[in-house]
């Protein structure tokens, strides 16, 4: 996020493009509500009807795969009539002819045709967005997880920029990570074109300095995606593979292709807490520490890292994942030790200028947002203040494309994945105890038109198949979805609807297209 | 920001125009008790047992609802203050069941705290009592409207923070009560289960399903950490009793948070101590998973490792890093490929 949750409290308006906040981020929707119900507008970009679309004061809902469009409309809105911020696109901004000639070709009537959205709808929004005097825009998954993802993110910032809302208090451009420290994991290289920090492993001067302190050569050539590291498995070009706390088989996209993959193998470690899909085709699987039973830090969706504390011990032999991989390296001829996690930021810091200032003995008392370059800084609450990392925002202008995959004749459905308020990712945590006992099972979303079309009724057991897989699952009949759209989770291994979605991926950020495939469903 | 200055049992004190007299007064660290006034709400003055004396004003106002003006002069522990708060307290365990013994919320209850305080021991009004079933219809937290003091914090917890707006006043006189719409059963209603209106009661009227009988308010050790779930990264207190996580509570002190949390960082604890947890490493031989010990385990992997990258180089080998371990356990298992490895091949689940 570019700005803090708490700053959403003072927005005046609020656009939340796909995402169901209420169910994802509910916290975060409670700081929406506050604004709210101190007069802020909230509009909701989704094509579901979802409870938290339902508490806007607009809903617009879009055919998915849509956004660009949305946004290029709105945009030209704003350019044509004028409502621009001109001294921020003056002074922090570049490449605004290029944009305004991209846009000039959407307007609300041609944007209304391709999103669905009425022309006047674009119009009402577009205008309330610029004239806002802290707006702030919320999205996720919904956004990002589309073959043009990166040029959704892109759409979204230009909008940001050509109307100010960014580097201010309660403005900005806000993506909701869904991960407790999916954050935390990029920055500290979990990623295999940077080093912590966004470094680049390209950059010599970066590969010197982690050589130098690591004791080592690192590689020049970037690494794969998880994607990638799947099909190159299947390839027979990645051998052995070691997998720390995730749950492939269940969360990525076109499982069957994972598990094709993980099964070519010569060798495979699992290290977690259960004894997950993924970890049945391990050959080794080491039992890990949960986040209860060890010190540390997650970093949160707002750059705030902030301490794990241990609480209890882990059971049986279990042991920090930090522990292990010591253990490991030691193992392999590089030792590895340190005596907590406390020694291990301190290294972090060494080498990461954003997380500098860090230390447990600072994290004691609060969480701190990077940047945080100096034991004297206080973090940063929001970014672009005074100007963009790159010096200029520039502005990248995108264009409509659809989805992968279009409905078709054998395929007349899109089918949308996304969670459930009472699951979290594959279901491994939250299907143990109260909320496994609350919600056992998925269903699969259908609209009462369709439904009747097809003969399907509540509850009835139906099946869905795409391009790639099929699975039955309980339908349930509602209008949160429209017509012609499905709509699961991908909790839960008894429905496992990543065996049918699309893994085509965005050309740049590489995020599968989970929220558009084609499919058909008929009674099981 | 004007200041306006008021003086509060003979001390004087500065404080921003428009604060409260409760909130002036407990600014300077003195006491007054308050049960329908939370410092997350918007106080309502329902209770009344907050009220003070003011110089020049009737009746005793209740100070959560009075702001300060200029040259205030309060007193909050005068004879008459105490006299009315102390018939309050009674008033109120006239129709209460005083089962502290075995409730759930003793210890951290503000109704027996402030009876405690003024030595309001039995029902002397002895009126009648409820006799409202448990409701038990969800699996997450029970509510004993016997115990409600209709305060009505829960409503505006709802309401205010959540955006629910779930419950509200039934009935009207003694009969007055809390729940959904129509009275009906909290599993019927479009409650989301985020237990913000247990965090706010003070009471014993609604508890944590899941730590009945698990032990004392006060035996229990909060470890304050954060959620494991969504990107929120809320503060949560595990309530840790003999070695065991007995439940979540929210920590007034989170920096996103404060004492709010959503369903799943509240009640979604219970597979810290599931048995179905990895206790030790495995080895699958012929198929089967064999349980080994960490000595086995590691060599065999390190052995493996060391192999593949020697026979087929490094870019051979895959790293999936988590998005659910911490910020210290990633950039080591990056270390490790990187630099006991020497592969640039790790990612995590962060596109999904
Ligand atoms: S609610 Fe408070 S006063 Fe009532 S029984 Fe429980 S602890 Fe005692
Ligand atoms: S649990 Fe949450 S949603 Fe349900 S009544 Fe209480 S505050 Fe409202
Ligand atoms: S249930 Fe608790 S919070 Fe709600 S009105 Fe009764 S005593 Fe107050
Ligand atoms: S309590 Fe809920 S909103 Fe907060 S971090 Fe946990 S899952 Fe997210
Ligand atoms: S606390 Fe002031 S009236 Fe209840």
């Amino acid at each position: 996020m570019t700005n803090s949750i708490n700053e959403i409290t003072g927005a005046d308006f609020i656009l939340a493009c796909g995402t169901n906040t209420a169910d994802c981020h509910p916290v975060i929707s409670y700081k929406v509500n506050q604004a709210v119900r101190k007069g802020a507008q909230l509009v909701v970009v989704d094509p579901r009807v979802t409870d938290f679309a339902m508490t806007a004061s607009e809903h617009l809902q879009l055919k998915p795969g849509t956004d660009i469009a949305l946004f290029n409309g709105m945009m030209n809105v704003i350019i044509s009539e004028g409502l621009w911020n001109k001294e921020f696109v003056e002074n922090r901004t570049e490449g605004f002819e290029a944009l305004k000639e991209a846009v000039a070709k959407y307007t609300p009537e041609y944007a209304a045709e391709i999103t669905g959205v009425p022309a006047d709808k674009i119009r009402e929004v577009a205008r309330a967005y610029a004239k806002a005097e802290k707006a702030t825009i919320l999205y996720t998954m919904g956004v990002t997880q589309h073959t043009c993802g990166t040029h959704n993110v892109f759409a979204v910032a230009n909008l940001a920029m050509l109307c100010g809302q960014i580097g201010r208090e309660s403005t900005g451009v806000n993506p909701l990570r869904g991960q407790n420290n999916v954050q935390g994991a990029c920055d500290m290289g979990a990623l295999p074109n940077v080093l912590t920090g966004y470094q680049s492993v390209t950059d010599p001067a970066v590969r010197e300095k982690f050589g130098k302190a690591w004791n080592c050569t690192i590689s020049e050539k970037p690494g794969l995606t998880v994607g990638e590291m799947m099909s190159a498995a299947a390839h027979g070009d990645i051998k052995a593979m070691f997998i720390m706390g995730e749950n492939p088989v269940l969360s990525d996209a076109d499982a069957g292709h994972v598990v094709e993959g993980l099964k070519k193998l010569d060798f495979l470690v699992v290290q977690d807490i259960f004894l997950t899909e993924t970890a049945q085709y391990a050959d080794v699987v080491l039992p890990a520490a949960c986040f209860a039973e060890k010190d540390g830090t997650f970093t949160n969706t707002e750059r705030r890292v902030q301490r794990v504390r241990k609480a209890v011990e882990p059971p049986g032999q279990a042991l920090a994942d930090w522990e292990i991989i010591c253990r490991l390296a030691t193992a392999m001829g590089y030792p590895m030790s340190y005596a907590s996690p406390s020694e291990i930021m301190d290294e972090i810091a060494g080498l990461t200028p954003s997380y500098g200032g860090i230390s447990f003995a600072r994290l004691e008392e609060k969480g701190i947002q990077w940047p945080c370059p100096t034991p004297d800084h206080p973090g940063t609450p929001f970014l672009h203040a005074e100007k963009f990392s790159r010096g200029l925002g520039k502005f990248n202008p995108v264009e409509h494309v659809p989805p992968d995959e279009a409905p078709d004749a054998e395929y007349p459905f899109i089918l949308s994945t996304g969670r459930r308020l009472y699951h979290y990712h594959t279901g491994t945590m939250t299907r143990k105890g109260m909320l496994g006992e609350f919600f056992p099972a998925d269903y699969l979303e259908i609209s009462c038109e369709d439904a009747e079309r097809l003969g399907i009724n509540d509850g009835d057991k139906v099946r869905v198949a795409t391009r790639r897989g099929a699975m039955e699952i309980a339908a349930k009949v509602t209008d949160t979805v429209p017509k012609g759209v499905l709509f699961t989770s991908f909790h839960f291994a008894e429905t496992p609807v990543n065996m049918l979605t699309n893994p085509k991926f965005d050309a740049i950020a590489k995020i599968p297209e989970l929220k558009v495939c084609a499919a058909r469903v008929e009674k099981a | 920001m004007a200041l306006v200055t008021v003086t509060i049992d003979g001390q004087t004190v500065q404080v921003p125009a428009g604060t409260s007299v409760l909130d002036a007064a407990r600014s300077i660290g003195i006491k007054i008790p308050a049960l329908c006034h939370d410092p997350d709400l918007t106080p309502v003055g329902a209770c009344r047992l907050c009220v003070v004396e003011i110089e020049n004003m009737r009746n005793l106002p209740a100070s959560c609802v009075t702001t300060c003006t200029e040259g205030m002069v309060i007193r909050t522990n005068t004879e008459k203050v105490i006299e009315a708060r102390r018939t309050i307290l009674e008033l109120l365990i006239a129709n209460h069941p005083l089962d502290c013994l075995t409730c759930e919320k003793s210890g951290s209850c503000l109704l027996q705290e402030y009876c405690y305080e003024y030595g309001v021991t039995s029902d002397i009004y002895a009126g009648e009592k409820h006799s409202y079933p448990i409701e038990d219809s969800n699996p997450f937290y029970l509510r004993d409207m016997n115990k409600c003091i209709v305060c009505g914090r829960c409503i505006r917890a709802c309401e205010e923070i959540v955006g629910k707006s779930i419950l509200d006043f039934a009935y009207r006189g003694f009969n007055t009560k809390v729940g959904p719409f129509m009275d009906t059963p909290i599993g019927e209603s479009e409650c989301v289960y985020c237990g913000s209106c247990v965090a706010v009661c003070p009471t014993g009227a609604l508890t944590e399903k899941d730590m009945v009988g698990k032990g004392r308010k006060w035996e229990a050790k909060k470890v304050k950490t954060v959620c494991p779930y969504c990107g929120t990264g809320c503060t949560i207190d595990l309530n840790v009793k003999d070695g065991k996580v007995i439940g979540v509570t929210g920590n007034p002190d989170g920096d996103v948070n404060g004492r709010f949390l959503c369903v799943k960082g509240r009640f979604g604890y219970q597979f810290i101590h599931s048995d179905k947890r990895l206790k030790t490493p495995l080895i699958k031989k012929d198929g089967v998973f064999k349980e080994a010990t960490w000595d086995e385990a590691l060599g065999l992997v390190a052995s493996k490792l060391k192999e593949v990258k020697e026979k087929s180089g490094p870019d051979s080998i895959g790293f999936l890093s988590s998005a659910r371990c911490t910020n210290e356990e990633n950039y080591l298992l990056n270390k490790f490929a990187r630099a006991v490895v020497g592969t640039n091949n790790i990612d995590h689940c962060a596109r999904l």
